[in-house]
């Protein structure tokens, strides 16, 4: 059933008490053309991209918890497109105009809201850079200025300004299309739309080991029972490498817990996304009106989805030296993703040297604002038998050629 | 907080320490008869553990020398810390991977208390 203002109309005679639910649990089928496995937002997107542009709709998604309970719930909500490379900024931004059009493709309300991301700068370094990338950005086609000083603080009123502090903020990088999205809607808009089109949809099924008949792999074994596929996709996260390991394939990632935390709902004080890497915090203030924030990651691999109290003291340092105002403010919530973070910062997403096997992994720290243009180029990896030409580049060979695309700088936390 | 046992000063507070990843990888002895495939393996690939994880560390803000430890990835404990080319000691991996369930049947009735969760409901 689509959503609109009539179904809420009806809805509301009946006290909202009957709406259906947004999609099926069905049981596993024996077999599938294409079992995904991961629920999280990368895995639905990949589903539904699956059905709707190459018609292969006989799809599982498997998933270890519920349905966005893993990093699609635990990020900072944050979209943007600006990279320096010329393959990351082409990625991000399709990724991003996926987003623009979610909502109504969906019939889901996302809650898109581009408001505006602000990238700090505190030294003449930063500056530099920050035209330097405003350019490569704008030679890309995507929208991006650098404000400077006096502007961002006629436009951000709380933020301290004073050349005083131990890193005074002398302008920023702005792309206005930047902005945050609702993650919790992103994961059900999918899973809603991927199940109109037939795919299935099951959770509380952990993947326990791979079925190979030779070198070809055939199928999952699962919690619930083993279930064939001729083609097996992992959009695992964190938890790639452990599913690799089934596989007998090494991957170059290794994961961390990258930690969140909100304050209470406060009035609105922060209209835009700030980001900054050198006293390192980036925050939004949610519709509630709680202020999300997040910063780097914990310094040591963990499966362990809570992060270490020093990290939360340096965010909450960062966060005080720009908007000393906030020195009150209490937090209710703080939790951890584990994130899959590669050598070069940039993703994997290729046919696995393993016929029948696909990957999908390597987002690291900056996984939710690719949601969509990530499932979107792996149904085409997957349908296609070839990398979308997209991300050509982002194979697992690229490590063994040294052709490595690098974005520490432009991930917009420092790893 | 962790607290970490460094082999010289004894234990000391997380922040004062800095995580080198994976421990006990070998350099190659002659890097140029490698193939690239086996390059790459040995600078980028990582058995990335859940479970019993060996690493380097390195007291940062203290003596600044490194040293191994063991620790759980997924509780964070600490098994073994140990100097810097000694034997990694014997610690039985651990393995987060679930067990599969037996299939519930179809035929009990089902019980309305077990199915309040309000999955798929929005």
């Amino acid at each position: 059933m689509g959503y609109s203002l009539w179904s809420l109309a009806r809805n509301a005679r009946t006290h909202h008490e009957n709406w259906p639910k947004a999609w099926r649990s069905p049981e596993p089928k024996p077999a599938y053309d294409v079992v995904i496995v991961g629920g999280g937002g990368h895995g639905l997107a990949t589903a539904y991209y699956l059905a709707k542009e190459h018609g292969i709709a006989n799809v599982a998604v498997l998933e270890r918890g519920w349905l966005g309970g893993g990093n699609a719930g635990r990020n900072t909500t944050v979209v943007r497109s600006n990279y320096l490379r010329d393959e990351s900024a082409a990625l991000y931004e399709m990724s991003l105009k996926l987003f623009e059009g979610l909502s109504a493709e969906l019939n889901y309300n996302v809650m898109l809201s581009q408001r505006g991301l602000y990238m700090l700068c505190h030294n003449a370094h930063e500056v530099q850079d920050a035209h330097r990338r405003a350019h490569a950005m704008r030679l890309n086609g995507i929208d991006s200025v650098f404000v400077p000083r006096a502007d961002l603080a006629r436009h951000i009123p709380i933020i301290e300004t004073s050349p005083h502090i131990r890193y005074p903020v002398l302008g920023a990088l702005l792309q206005r299309r930047g902005g945050v999205a609702r993650h919790d809607a992103v994961a059900w808009g999918f899973a809603r739309a991927a199940d109109a089109r037939g795919v299935d949809i099951v959770q509380n099924c952990e993947v326990i080991g791979l079925r190979r008949e030779g070198a070809r792999v055939t199928g999952v074994e699962t919690t619930r029972g083993t279930i064939g596929a001729k083609k097996v996709a992992l959009v695992a996260a964190g938890h790639s490498s452990v599913l690799a390991d089934m596989a007998g394939l090494r991957l170059p990632v290794r994961s961390m817990a990258l930690q969140a935390l909100v304050s209470e709902p406060v009035k609105p004080v922060l209209n835009c996304v700030i980001n900054s890497m050198t006293v390192h915090v980036y925050v939004s203030q949610s519709d509630k009106g709680e202020l999300v924030m997040g910063a780097g990651m914990d310094k040591f691999h963990s499966y362990g989805q809570r992060g270490s109290v020093s990290v939360v003291e340096d965010q909450v340092a960062a966060l005080l030296e720009l908007f000393p105002v906030l020195g009150r403010l209490r937090m209710l919530r703080q939790w951890a993703g584990i994130v899959d973070v590669c050598p070069d910062a940039s993703p994997i997403v290729c046919k696995a040297p393993i016929a029948g096997l696909y990957v999908n992994c390597g987002w690291g720290t900056g996984g939710f604002k690719a949601t969509p243009g990530s499932g979107f180029v792996f149904a085409h990896t997957i349908a296609r038998e070839e990398p979308h030409p997209l991300v050509q580049r982002y194979s697992l060979d690229r490590f063994a050629g040294g052709d490595l695309v690098d974005e520490h700088a432009a991930s917009g936390i420092a790893h | 907080m962790l607290l970490i046992t460094c082999p010289f000063c004894g234990p000391r507070d997380e922040s004062e320490f800095a995580c080198g990843g994976e421990a006990h990888i070998v350099r190659p002895a002659d890097p140029a008869a490698l193939t690239d495939a086996q390059w790459a393996d040995y600078l980028f690939m990582r058995k990335n553990v859940k479970g019993v994880h060996f690493e380097r560390w390195m007291h940062s803000h203290g003596c600044r020398r490194w040293f191994n430890a063991a620790r759980d990835t997924v509780t964070h404990q600490f098994l073994a810390f140990y100097k810097m080319g000694e034997q990694a000691p014997d610690i039985a991996p651990v393995s987060y991977t679930a067990r599969p369930a037996p299939r519930t049947d179809p035929a009990l009735p089902a019980d309305p208390a077990l199915h309040t969760d309000r999955e798929g409901a929005r």
